[in-house]
């Protein structure tokens, strides 16, 4: 039976001020300067002498509403009725009364979500969806990140690296978790299984053709039937024609491995934006705990924690005492591999002496 | 006990340690959730997670799921093991833009939690790292019957595929003195110019805007936007002395200097003898860190703006490539300079869908076809503040360099 169906309304993306917390709404643009009274809280004072205290969790990020609606009810308690998330999934709940921060603090605690992840702190990992969700996952992401934030906890809530510390996972190498100062990523090396009697039917194999960053892929007829190859000695194993052609499938239980990658870092202070690099791989996949991957990340944090200065992010730190150093530090191969040879890749030798002994 | 649980030995092990659990989580829905319905979604959905763990692969498959009257901003789900895992063989995520700023009264997070029971397998994720609300788990038929109903209070899909994508912008001047810009003014102007191509992908590729109000530039938009504005400043910065004394009293005159004088990279900080801080405001690139470091000290100034770079992203195709300066500073103060932001949007975003190849983001094509072209197409003029250097390499045909040379001339005259 035909049922008239209803057009969208097309708002987009919708106002904040009719959710903002009422002192954000007032000082608006208005604010003075911030302090860092404890781990996990800011003090904000505005230009008119208001002051707001932002107290900052750790969440599982994949929230069941039973766990939405507790937030909600500790906000409704402490923080006005009023709740952000930040950019890293930590929501943020406000107090406008000095005396009711430690209680806030206390009672998060108290219901499990862990209050830190402020300034010089590891924050919570940046995720996406890995097995739980995603179509071209070689990992999960949840499982990862509650492995490694169970293992980096206290540095969540202490706040005393010598800067900010933003790890992020990806479970394909489109990297939807971001550059991080730690990146955990899949790393396929083996190219992509083709199921030939499936090709024709599902991808759009021009499409599949482009999409090859080397030009390995090539039309073909296989037993007859329309399909692709691979030239398996110029693949790069990325697996960027697993997402359009499904039947080449590039996760392998064996060989999709993780690597880590150090040093990506967003902002300009200091120093302009830098990505990430290469600092170890062949890392085995290995749920539910991952343990292998969460050892290297905490020798890294480790070195990094010993070793570098206040307000050195990792990629400042190793920028000073060198790679040889940084590899020699967190006991990590220094491989071929580690050579880029990538377009602009030229760019990144050593043309100088500078060579520290 | 209505339904069979499915064995999960593995996930069982992510329920222990002190982080918060998805695993507890999703358990709690399947053992505690009035509604049968997400009792069995969420067992079934355990069965395939556990299934992958075991076997170290994802069953996920996509698919063309919309909601009527727009082309995308479902993320459509259909499982490779349904008949295992029938319940959850269906289970498709919703991509909700959320405030700009990410705010939110716990009256519209009920509101949004009632509704997502009706329809879904009550999983959601503030946020996606697209920026969006991520509803996760509903099948084919409920996604339109939770969409039409979010959208009759307020919320409006994002997108997904080739179109624009829902923005992002940092929490700016709601809670930040660093803020230099109205940064959600900036962010729903942007996005919501583009209403059309954000619901009805037809783009190339994915189109990104993110919005920092300052160079900390906590969105990451210099990474991962096509489109990142960055907030800054360009008259001096504001310098409280009493403000720096009280900090060497505190932590002692080495301590600023090692972490403040010798850390600014264009030198521009000197410590007086008298414990006051000079400033060279001419060298200063705005990089954050001294008042970073001194945030009751040192402010960003009045004549605030904004930097937009043109072309970041990550891997696929070509490798990372960080967004360019494209207008090195705008005000955005009046009105005709907020419609002359969204006309440079515009104009960005046709040029690439005209001459952009399929799946090539914009910074890719700029790459490809230079940064001079790109900007002779939409029409901005050439500034050396685009590059770190001139041109290296001699090969190059030069024989306009005269004219060049008179419309720099020109120009320089008429800004004076």
């Amino acid at each position: 039976m035909a049922k008239e169906m209803r057009e969208p309304i097309e708002t987009g993306c919708p106002d904040p001020f009719q959710y903002m917390h009422p002192s954000m709404r007032r000082n608006f643009g208005q604010w003075a300067y911030h302090e860092h009274p404890a781990p996990g809280v800011l003090l904000h004072v505005a230009k008119n002498g208001d002051k707001l205290w932002t107290i900052k969790a750790g969440t599982q990020r994949i929230l069941d509403v039973f766990t939405l609606r507790n937030l909600c009810d500790i906000a409704d308690e402490y923080s006005d009725g009023h709740i952000r998330f930040t950019i890293r999934s930590n929501p943020e709940f406000f107090v406008t009364d000095e005396s009711r921060v430690q209680p806030l603090v206390d009672k998060l605690e108290a219901e499990g979500f862990p209050v830190g992840g402020t300034q010089n702190s590891v924050t919570t990992l940046s995720h996406t969806q890995g097995w739980l969700h995603c179509d071209i996952p070689g990992t999960d992401a949840s499982g990862v990140v509650k492995s490694m934030m169970d293992e980096l906890i206290d540095e969540f809530r202490k706040a005393d690296m010598p800067n900010r510390v933003h790890i992020t996972t990806s479970c394909c190498q489109i990297n939807c978790g971001g550059q991080g100062d730690i990146a955990i990523n899949v790393q396929h090396t083996k190219p992509p299984k083709i199921n030939h009697d499936l090709v024709a039917n599902v991808c759009e194999r021009p499409s599949v053709v482009a999409r090859c960053p080397v030009a390995a892929i090539r039309p073909a007829m296989v037993n007859g039937k329309p399909s692709l190859e691979v030239d398996e000695k110029k693949c790069i194993c990325c697996g960027a024609c697993f997402p359009p052609c499904p039947p080449m499938q590039i996760n392998d239980a064996e060989h999709s491995k993780l690597s880590i990658w150090v040093g990506g870092n967003h902002s300009n202070a200091r120093g302009k934006p830098t990505f990430q690099k290469l600092v170890a791989s062949g890392i085995p996949n290995n749920p539910p705990r991952w343990p292998e991957a969460t050892a290297i990340v905490k020798r890294i944090l480790k070195a990094y924690k010993e070793g570098a200065k206040d307000w050195e992010r990792i990629n400042e730190w190793v920028e000073r005492i060198g790679w040889p150093r940084f590899f020699e530090e967190v006991e990590l191969p220094f491989t071929k591999y580690h050579i880029d040879n990538w377009r602009g890749a030229r760019k990144s030798l050593n043309s100088s002496t500078y060579i520290r002994f | 006990m209505a339904i069979d649980k499915y064995a999960t030995p593995m996930l069982d092990q992510l329920e222990s340690g002190p982080w918060p659990s998805f695993i507890t989580g999703i358990k709690r829905l399947r053992d505690e959730h009035p509604d049968e319905g997400i009792n069995k979604v969420t067992n079934s959905l355990l069965g395939q997670l556990e299934h992958s763990y075991e076997t170290r692969k994802g069953y996920w498959k996509g698919g063309t799921v919309s909601v009527y009257g727009y082309g995308g901003g479902i993320i459509p789900r259909f499982s490779e093991v349904g008949h295992a895992f029938p319940e959850s063989k269906e289970f498709h995520t919703l991509r909700v833009q959320p405030p700009a700023g990410n705010h939110y009264s716990t009256a519209m997070l009920r509101q949004m939690a009632d509704s997502w029971e009706k329809y879904g397998s009550g999983l959601v994720t503030f946020h996606g790292q697209t920026g969006n609300i991520m509803f996760i788990g509903t099948d084919t038929k409920r996604t339109q019957h939770f969409f039409d109903e979010i959208n009759d209070y307020g919320w409006d899909l994002g997108g997904a595929g080739p179109c624009v994508r829902t923005a992002m912008s940092c929490v700016g001047a709601a809670r930040c003195e660093m803020s230099c810009t109205n940064e959600q003014k900036a962010h729903r102007l942007l996005v919501n110019n583009f209403t059309d191509d954000v619901h009805r992908p037809a783009l190339p590729y994915k189109f990104k805007f993110k919005v920092s109000g300052c160079p900390n530039d906590c969105q990451n938009a210099v990474e991962r936007a096509d489109f990142a504005v960055i907030g800054t400043w360009r008259d001096d910065m504001k310098v409280n002395q009493d403000e720096v004394k009280n900090y060497i009293a505190d932590k002692g005159r080495q301590y600023y200097i090692d972490n403040v004088v010798t850390r600014c990279p264009t030198n521009a900080v000197s410590l007086n003898d008298d414990d006051t801080i000079a400033i060279n405001n001419r060298d200063c690139v705005r990089c954050m860190h001294c008042l970073n470091v001194m945030p009751k000290a040192l402010q960003v100034g009045d004549d605030k703006g904004v930097t937009i770079l043109i072309g970041g992203k990550r891997t696929l195709k070509i490798g990372d490539l960080m967004g360019t300066v494209v207008v090195p500073f705008k005000k955005l103060e009046t009105e005709d300079d907020w419609e002359s932001l969204v006309e440079l949007a515009e104009e960005i975003i046709d040029f690439w869908a005209e001459n952009a190849l399929e799946h090539e983001r914009c910074g890719e094509m700029i790459e490809r076809i230079g940064l001079v072209n790109f900007l002779e197409g939409i029409g901005v003029e050439v500034d050396p503040n685009m590059v770190n250097h001139p041109r290296e390499c001699s090969y190059v045909r030069m024989d306009g360099w005269d004219d060049e040379a008179v419309k720099w001339f020109d120009r320089q005259a008429e800004a004076s």
